[in-house]
Formats: structure tokens, C-alpha cells, sequence
């Protein structure tokens, strides 16, 4: 049949029906058709990364930074197996992903031939869903559901495992509207039940005298019209509002009702609010372990509401009164509407009151650090980054640890989008190419990485992508030598034996740069910061700024493992009891 | 309840033995995707059975028998649903009423003393005698896990066997209506 084209050939006539701009890969024996045909065309951008893990990432930061889904290109084998930490990243976070990979041609597969693996058993736990597509003529159909499933319901990430011979033979290809998938394979939220429930929850929320709102990731992923939706109702109910870390810039830093992040490094009123609310009103967050703390004293005295996309995340570790399961545009426009249909008003005295108590917590001012002396404290660092970018365009990501949660505390997220940081897995060495990602999204915009020593060294092979395609991303570097929050952990649980976490021989970051044709910059003293910062922001080019930053600070408050939300650690001096640490000490 | 790095407050319902349909698409790796989350989130499998069971849709019935707390088998529920090609997930035991069956084939080590009493038990237990060539004494014995358990128990006391059993499968017994 002359319609007939290569199975490489529908694999990119797939990905722009899609309308996939760029695809974050590397080439190798199993899918050089794919690249063959890549390079064949112009309509699709490929972005060569230095090792796979560093795709995925990326992939991951262009898709959490444009609401898009992140497309990544392997080979088999090694460059399906070094995926695997990104898929179960993008897995925990629900970022939406299409992984292709190359797999040895079918008469070969089960003979250990070189660069196999099984891929899609390898892969079948930290997916959404996965494929190995064995006929030519499925292959288009495959690329369209596999899209539609990522990005549908709780999205997530998918992959398609693709023989060599798969990608040499010919068929037909199929237009994505011509694919009908069958509605059990994809999330569909049943109306009726949400409505009763919608009613009952925001009558709930009406009569209630100390609620807080608990507002997580999912609220991103329903799209920028969620968070517009989910401010306006706060507003409505005049209710105060906490943020996961995956929730940062669903509401504004600087809304009169946000009391910032809630959880383990959280900030004191906010876990103070949820400890003592009547009512809590959780919205696309999942009660996460990070968040909860003790969960036998997780907010003992609350009705709780809990609207959440997927439903295995109802009752999974917290009961809650009124479950919701649905999009939360969709859910919280109709609560809206409900709650102005009714004329709804919350008790002023009692909000009144509730402020009150609010704001006698907030005076402990939890981050609070001792800033004195001519050494850069890493609170003080982030500070000045965010006053020195805040008026720009600004991408912060972030790699994990100590960093992490200073730039999650002290760095003031306006909107959502904005903020790319590994939650659910912590995966260091995600902040970097996550970065590149959302450089190559927002060409013109501010991106930096918040990283630590450690973090940075675990994907800086990508600072050759970067300044391959001129990207000019900014890793700013709290650079304490150590691996901070392992640090800080040996610190308050195992005696101060600090066993292995001090970075020996670290590389000299500012020569580092300058090897890859990057611009290295370093601020030893407080004196330095501010110009180093600016310059930073001022380089047309990728940039490494090494921030020396005091060695053995910890971050604060912290809510330590086995202990509740009303039993935060404010500092060092305030020693967890015994009992209870001991007992903290077998958790995460 | 709870899988969290936290202890559960309160444990609030006692394990009980639970029979699960699920109705996926027969695809590779379906049972994989299935049993992997069985094993990825800790639940247990006491007996799995899976068949196509209609030719034309392609669709597979997969039993599986296991034990937990309400919630934790309500949560088994949520997270088969969440898998691509699963359509339906019914738990039996919630539905109110169903009826179930295994298959049991059981080996009988048969001699002159024995001989009489093993036919009596398998007669009384109805279980039935399978022809083959090499003329073995070979029983097969289907219906309740519980009568099986029984017959099982029985036939040990008066010889050695070897068993093998399907693991039950089952099916609502709820009147349903036609156009369903």
C-alpha cells in the first residue's frame, strides 16, 4: 500500500499530531531509526542530554513549567534502565511524561542479546501505564492513548517500549481522532456523587468556626484556572490557606489568607492551624507522611474534606468525613457556585478569633535565624535571590535537602508553575536538568537551580547540555561542604557522628564552569552576595554561582520524624524527648 | 488502615478473608501489572485464578482471594481501579451474597487396606474418579474451599496424597436483569 509509511516515521508523525515541540534524548543502537527520521525533519526539536536520567528530568521540568507533557527518547537497555529514577519521580509528583525506548528487535528479545532488558517489567511499577509494541500498525494508536493516559485523571508517566524491527517496518498510520479509547482505561469522575457531595462539604466549610484550607500539587495540575478558582473561594470564605511543598504558588506568597508551607520544615502557624482547625479542607494534596507527621495526633479535632482526582488516595492514611474524587477546577467551581447560591457567609466572630490565635503563632517567627557576621548564612542567600529576581520571570528548581527546604521557606512563590522541585521521591540531581527543561520551555525567562554541593554533582554531566544550547540556566550553589540534611539528621538522632556525609574533595565549581565554557562565579562573604547574584541574573550565559555558605547550619523548624504538628523543633537548643525521638529515629 | 512510614492510630477493623473479581482486558502483562501491586504495596494473595472468560471482547476475570481490614482491602479495590486495563473490581463479600468453588485433583497412594476406605470417603464427599492410562488412583473434587479443606483432612488420616487445587473462583448470586 503506498500509504504506508516506517514505524520511526509514525512514532514523530504521532508525536506532532501531539503537538510535541521537543524531545529530551540520547541516541543508540535500538532506536537509530527513530533518529534517523529525526533527523530528517525539522518540525521537532531534540535536546541531546548527557546521560538519560538527566532527559527525564528535563523532561519533567519542561512539563511541570508549560502544564505540557514532557517527551523522552532512549535506547534500550542502559538507556531505559537509567530512566527509571525519573519515571518513578514523575510517578510520586504526577507529571505527565511519554517515554520512548528502543528495544532489540522482536526474533531477539529473551536471548539476553546485548543491550537488552525488560524494559516494560522493569518499568511496570513506576508507570502510569506501559507498552511493548509489537505490531507496526498499533504503534500510532499506542502514542495517542498513551498522551491521552498521561495526561488524563492524576496524569503521570508512560512508556513505549519499541522494537528495532517494530521501527523498521511499514504500516499504516492512524489520525488521533480516529482513536476511540475505551472510557475504563481513563479517569471519569461520576457527577452525581460529586454533587451531593459538594453540597455537603461547603455547607460544612460555612459552618465552620476554624477552618484551614491544605492545598497541594494537584491544584497545578488541574491547570492555571484552578488556582485562580481555588484563591477566589478562599477569598470568599476568608479562611486561611496552607501549601505543600508541590503546592507552592497556588495561592500567592504575599495573600493576606497564606500562611506559606505546612509539614516537616513548614511554618509553625501554619501546622499550629492544622493541629487546632475544626475544619480542614484538603485540596489535591494526599496527606503525605512529610505533611501529616504523627498521624495518631494529625489534626485530632477536624471535620476533614478531601478532594483528590484519584481515589486511592482517600483513606489511604488519614479518614476523612467528606471525600470528593474529581478535577479540582471542576470541583471547586461548582463549590463556588454553591456556596454563592446559598448565600453562604462563615461566623466573622469566630474567623475573628481564629485570626487572632493565627496571629499570636506567627509572632514566634519560626524562620527566624541568627544572621551576624560576615559568613553567608543559606536562609540569608535565598532571601537575597528572591529580593534580587523578584520582579522578573523567575523558574526556581531545586535539587533536595537542606536547600530544598530554605528555598521552599524563604524563597516567595506568587505563581503556580513556577516552582519545580522533587517531592515524592526526592530525587537529588533532579533540580539541575529540570531546569534545562524549563529553559527550553521558557527561552526567555529567569531559571534557576537551588542546589547543594552534593545535589549538583549528581547530574552536573548536563552543564554540557546547557551551553550546548545556550541555555542559560543558573545553578546557585549553598555550598556547605556537606550533604546537608543527612548532616543535620546525624546531627539530632545519631550523636553527631557525622559518617559520610562531609563532601571531600569537592570540585573547584568556579574552574568547573569555566571547563564547560560556562561563566563561574563565587561569593565567599556577605559583601560579595548581592553583586554575585546580580551579576548572575546579568550573564547571557549558563552560570554556576558557588555560594559559600556556613557549614553546619540547620534548617528550621522541623516537625522530627515521629512527632506531631503542635511538637515543632524551633531550634537546636529545643531538644525532642527522648522517648519520642527514639522512636522517631527507625522512621524517614 | 495505614501504610505510612507512621504507626496507624487505630486499627479499626478485624482481617477477614475477602474474594475479589476483577475484570481486565487480556493484555500482556495484565496479571504482571496486577500481582506486582499486590507485592509493590504489601498486600497479601492467598489464591489467584485468572481465564478468559468471553471470546469475542477479549476480557479476562481474575480471582483473587485475600485477607485485611475493610480498609485495607478497600484500599486493593482503589488501587486495582487505578491499573490501565482493569474494568471493574467487585468485592463478593461486600455485594452480600455469592456462591463459590475450587477444584481440587488429588493423587491417592492406594493399597489393599486402604483400599475400602478411601473409595467410602470419596463417595460420601462426591468426589470423582479420573480415567487414565497408567489406571492411578487420581480424584477430582470441586465446590466450597471448605469442603475441600474437609475432604483433604480426611483422606490424610487414611493415606498419603498429593494435591493440587485451583483456589476458588466465584460469582455473585444477586438477581440481576437481562439488558445488564
Amino acid at each position: 500500500m503506498n500509504n504506508e509509511i516506517t514505524g520511526a516515521e509514525i512514532v514523530l508523525k504521532s508525536l506532532a499530531e501531539q503537538g510535541v515541540e521537543v524531545v529530551f534524548g540520547y541516541p543508540g543502537g535500538a532506536v537509530l531509526p527513530i533518529y534517523d527520521t529525526l533527523f530528517k525533519q525539522n518540525s521537532i526539536k531534540h535536546v541531546l542530554v548527557r546521560q538519560e536520567g538527566g532527559a527525564i528530568h528535563a523532561a519533567e521540568g519542561y512539563a511541570r513549567s508549560t502544564g505540557k507533557t514532557g517527551v523522552v527518547l532512549v535506547t534500550s537497555g542502559p538507556g531505559a534502565t537509567n530512566v527509571v529514577t525519573g519515571l518513578t519521580d514523575a510517578m510520586m509528583d504526577s507529571v505527565p511524561i511519554v517515554c520512548i525506548t528502543g528495544q532489540v528487535p522482536q526474533h531477539l528479545i529473551g536471548s539476553d542479546a546485548f543491550q537488552e532488558c525488560d524494559t516494560t517489567g522493569i518499568t511496570r511499577p513506576c508507570t502510569k501505564h506501559n507498552y511493548l509494541v509489537k505490531d507496526v500498525n498499533k504503534l500510532s494508536s499506542v502514542f495517542h492513548e498513551a498522551f491521552t493516559i498521561a495526561q488524563n485523571g492524576r496524569p503521570g508517566p508512560v512508556l513505549i517500549d519499541i522494537p528495532k524491527d517494530v521501527q523498521f517496518a511499514s504500516g499504516t498510520y492512524e489520525e488521533k481522532n480516529k482513536i476511540i479509547i475505551p472510557s475504563h482505561r481513563l479517569f471519569e469522575p461520576s457527577p452525581d456523587f460529586e454533587k451531593n457531595k459538594i453540597e455537603e462539604a461547603v455547607e460544612l466549610i460555612s459552618n465552620a468556626k476554624k477552618p484551614i484550607f491544605y492545598i497541594g500539587g494537584g491544584c497545578i495540575n488541574s491547570g492555571p484556572k484552578a488556582s485562580k478558582l481555588v484563591r477566589e473561594f478562599i477569598s470568599m470564605v476568608g479562611s486561611p490557606v496552607t501549601m505543600t511543598l508541590m503546592g507552592l504558588g497556588v495561592v500567592g506568597s504575599s495573600d493576606k489568607n497564606s500562611l506559606g508551607m505546612l509539614g516537616m520544615h513548614g511554618m509553625y502557624e501554619a501546622n499550629m492551624a492544622m493541629h487546632e482547625c475544626d475544619v480542614m479542607i484538603n485540596i489535591g494534596a494526599r496527606f503525605d507522611d512529610r505533611v501529616t507527621g504523627r498521624l495518631d495526633a494529625f489534626s485530632p479535632n477536624s471535620k476533614k474534606i478531601h478532594i483528590d482526582i484519584d481515589e486511592s488516595n482517600i483513606n489511604k492514611t488519614i479518614n476523612v468525613d467528606v471525600p470528593i474524587i474529581g478535577d479540582v477546577k471542576q470541583v471547586v467551581e461548582k463549590m463556588i457556585s454553591v456556596w454563592k447560591g446559598k448565600k453562604y457567609k462563615i461566623d466573622t466572630e469566630s474567623l475573628k478569633l481564629w485570626w487572632n490565635k493565627i496571629n499570636k503563632w506567627k509572632e514566634v517567627d519560626c524562620l527566624n535565624y541568627n544572621n551576624e557576621g560576615k559568613q553567608i548564612k543559606p536562609q540569608y542567600a535565598v532571601q537575597r535571590l528572591y529580593e534580587l529576581t523578584k520582579n522578573t520571570k523567575t523558574f526556581i528548581t531545586t535539587e533536595v535537602g537542606q536547600h530544598q527546604m530554605w528555598a521552599a521557606q524563604f524563597y516567595k512563590f506568587e505563581e503556580p508553575n513556577r516552582w519545580l522541585t522533587s517531592g515524592g521521591l526526592g530525587t537529588m540531581g533532579y533540580g539541575f536538568p529540570a531546569a534545562i527543561g524549563a529553559q527550553v520551555g521558557h527561552p526567555d525567562a529567569l531559571v534557576v537551580d537551588i542546589a547543594g554541593d552534593a545535589s549538583i554533582l549528581m547530574n552536573i554531566q548536563e552543564m554540557s547540555t546547557a551551553v550546548q544550547y545556550r541555555l542559560p540556566v543558573k545553578i546557585f550553589i549553598l555550598n556547605n561542604e556537606y550533604m546537608g540534611m543527612v548532616r543535620q539528621w546525624q546531627e539530632l538522632l545519631h550523636g553527631g557522628r557525622y559518617s559520610e556525609s562531609y563532601t571531600d574533595s569537592l570540585p573547584d565549581f568556579v574552574k568547573l564552569a569555566e571547563s564547560y565554557k560556562a561563566v563561574g562565579l563565587r561569593a565567599k562573604t556577605t559583601d560579595e552576595l548581592d553583586n554575585v547574584i546580580t551579576q548572575m541574573i546579568e550573564t547571557k550565559n549558563t552560570v554556576i554561582a558557588d555560594i559559600w555558605v556556613t557549614k553546619e547550619e540547620n534548617c528550621f523548624p522541623m516537625i522530627q520524624s515521629g512527632s506531631a504538628h503542635n511538637e515543632m523543633m524551633l531550634s537546636k537548643d529545643q531538644k525532642q524527648d527522648k522517648k519520642s525521638a527514639e522512636k522517631g529515629k527507625i522512621l524517614v | 488502615m495505614n501504610k505510612s512510614v507512621y504507626a496507624s492510630p487505630d486499627q479499626v477493623s478485624e482481617t477477614k478473608r475477602h474474594i475479589l473479581t476483577v475484570l481486565v482486558d487480556n493484555e500482556p502483562g495484565v496479571l504482571a501489572r496486577v500481582i506486582g501491586m499486590f507485592s509493590g504495596r504489601g498486600y497479601n494473595i492467598d489464591s489467584l485464578n485468572v481465564a478468559e472468560v468471553s471470546n469475542d471482547e477479549n476480557i479476562s476475570r481474575i480471582t483473587i482471594v485475600t485477607h485485611g481490614t475493610s480498609e485495607v482491602v478497600s484500599q486493593i479495590e482503589k488501587q486495582l481501579l487505578r491499573i490501565v486495563p482493569v474494568h471493574s473490581v467487585t468485592n463478593l463479600d461486600k455485594e452480600g451474597s455469592s456462591v463459590e468453588a475450587e477444584v481440587a485433583l488429588v493423587y491417592i497412594y492406594i493399597s489393599d487396606t486402604n483400599k475400602k476406605k478411601v473409595y467410602q470417603l470419596c463417595d460420601l464427599y462426591r468426589a470423582r474418579k479420573i480415567e487414565n492410562e497408567n489406571n492411578t488412583t487420581i480424584f477430582e473434587i470441586a465446590g466450597a474451599s471448605e469442603r475441600v479443606n474437609r475432604f483433604i483432612k480426611e483422606i490424610n488420616e487414611i493415606t498419603k496424597v498429593e494435591i493440587v487445587r485451583s483456589g476458588p473462583v466465584a460469582i455473585s448470586s444477586i438477581q440481576k436483569n437481562e439488558e445488564e
